[in-house]
């Protein structure tokens, strides 16, 4: 078949105005299969499992070891931590150092989601999860703590069963 | 009643009612056409369009953008000339309120039948080309600048072919007056497009570049120049060419129909009929023109400068004068 546009001058036009006019009436008249996005605030869409949507923390998981911190192009991540001395397992032993974690905290108005911090994570203590309504009135606000990241967790899907 | 009457018949009480009249008219329609634009180009790109505002459909979307843009800081930037830079708007929205005069609503419902009036129209309409220019060269920006040269070089281009197309009509009506060419029509008993249809698309393609809409908004292309000539503009003062670019959709929509498609007249309609339904045929009339309009809009990208121009000199102009020929010669033979 040839196309017809090229032979006809003009027929690109009026191919190009159908194709807004047909659009126009089937969305007015069959919304439910030609509409492409939802009434936000009153329909939400399901995210697609490994969605970026904010960067969760599994404290418990976290050694402060501050690789995130470093690899991070955007400088958003903030850590602070201390160590702790933890008495020996049996009597006479070494005496143990473990690292606390006081603070950790990202600046969303500064993060760009690239992910770097997720992938260099040595300890799995970061997560992708598909939340994505934490927006704020205030710039300032974006900056959340390691509380918040931590309930961000709850919403990570679990990971895809391994590839035989 | 009488007092009513007697009350309008003042002619400063009659004025400044007019006056009123066109000054309501204005954001009416700007913001009627601007909604139907925000939804229909909605619709032809699969989205919903505004439907928050005012509870349903968003019909208070565009109340609630005009009071956003009365909301905001009025900047002027540091090197602009004030005084040229603060009149620009109300040049261009001059230009537009000037045109409702001659639009003949109905058989009696105008505001002014001048004798010369589709020559007063196209006389006036080209105020907003200065009111742009001064725009483009005040703000003291390189891009308004860029926008200004642009909409000037094209809206001169423009309105030979706007002109011309216009005269194929006054031949055959014989008259320049607006309602003296409606009831040409009426007395003909066809709308002129039937033997103007070349006139008619001349018109309507001069009357696209003349509002510099896409596919002829090179003045304010937004890949290039930011926003042309009304790049420094913010708050009332943006939404005053945001409203003359809407309600000069309708004006100039207005005279194509009372050229070519018999403004206020239907066919099958008696003349007390027609004085009170005429309004709502004509508006309905240029409803439809208007809604070619925004299709074309969302449907074709933008000329190129060079492209623009070879349009309105090589094929719009060369074609009108021929039009105006062979109407001439077929009015003197026929």
């Amino acid at each position: 078949m040839t196309d017809t546009s090229r032979q006809i001058p003009g027929a690109g036009m009026l191919k190009g105005l159908w194709v807004t006019l047909s659009t126009m009436f089937k969305t007015i008249f069959l919304p439910q299969k030609h509409l492409r996005t939802v009434n936000y605030p009153k329909v939400k869409e399901t995210p697609v499992p490994r969605a970026r949507g904010v960067i969760a923390l599994d404290q418990e998981a976290c050694t402060v070891c501050m690789l995130c911190a470093r690899q991070c192009p955007d400088w958003c991540i903030y850590i602070e931590g201390h160590k702790e001395e933890q008495p020996p397992d049996k009597p006479g032993g070494r005496i143990k150092v473990r690292a606390e974690l006081d603070r950790f905290d990202i600046d969303y108005a500064l993060c760009m989601y690239c992910g770097i911090c997720v992938e260099v994570c040595p300890f799995d203590a970061l997560f992708w999860s598909p939340e994505y309504e934490y927006s704020e009135q205030h710039m300032g606000d974006m900056l959340h703590d390691k509380e918040r990241l931590q309930d961000w967790l709850k919403t990570v899907p679990d990971a895809p069963a391994l590839e035989k | 009643m009488d007092v009513i009457v007697d009350l309008f018949s003042n002619f400063w009480v009659a004025l400044l009612g007019k006056i009123l009249l066109v000054a309501l008219m204005i954001p009416l329609v700007g913001m009627v056409i601007g909604f139907a634009e925000m939804k229909l180009s909605a619709k032809m790109q699969n989205r919903v369009g505004p439907y928050f505002a005012g509870g349903r459909w968003g019909w208070a979307q565009l109340i609630a953008d005009g009071v956003k843009f009365f909301q905001k800081e009025d900047l002027i930037p540091a090197d602009a000339d004030r005084p040229v830079f603060k009149t620009a708007p109300i040049w261009v929205l001059v230009g537009t309120v000037a045109l409702f005069v001659v639009i003949p609503f109905g058989p009696d419902l105008i505001f002014r039948d001048l004798s010369v009036g589709i020559f007063y129209a196209l006389a006036i309409s080209s105020i907003s080309t200065i009111g742009v220019l001064m725009a483009g060269w005040s703000s003291a920006n390189k891009y308004s600048l860029m926008g200004g040269l642009r909409a000037a070089g094209q809206l001169i281009a423009y309105e030979l072919p706007l002109v011309l197309a216009v005269v194929g009509s006054v031949i055959l009506a014989g008259t320049m007056s607006m309602t003296g060419i409606v009831e040409a029509q009426i007395e003909a008993g066809y709308p002129y497009i039937v033997v103007q249809f070349v006139g008619f698309g001349i018109f309507m393609v001069a009357a696209l570049a003349e509002l510099t809409r896409i596919p002829f908004d090179m003045p304010i292309a937004e890949s290039e120049l930011v926003m042309g000539y009304l790049t420094e503009y913010s708050g009332f003062r943006f939404l005053f060419f945001f409203l003359a670019e809407f309600a000069n959709m309708f004006t100039l929509s207005a005279i194509a129909v009372t050229l070519f498609l018999g403004g206020y007249w239907l066919p099958g309609l008696s003349e007390t009929q027609l004085a009170y339904l005429g309004p709502i045929i004509l508006i309905a009339k240029v409803f439809v023109l208007v809604f070619a309009m925004i299709w074309f809009r969302w449907t074709f990208p933008r000329f190129r400068e060079d492209q623009l121009q070879t349009l309105a000199w090589k094929w719009l102009i060369p074609l009108a004068l021929a039009n105006i020929l062979v109407t001439a010669t077929l009015k003197v033979v026929l």
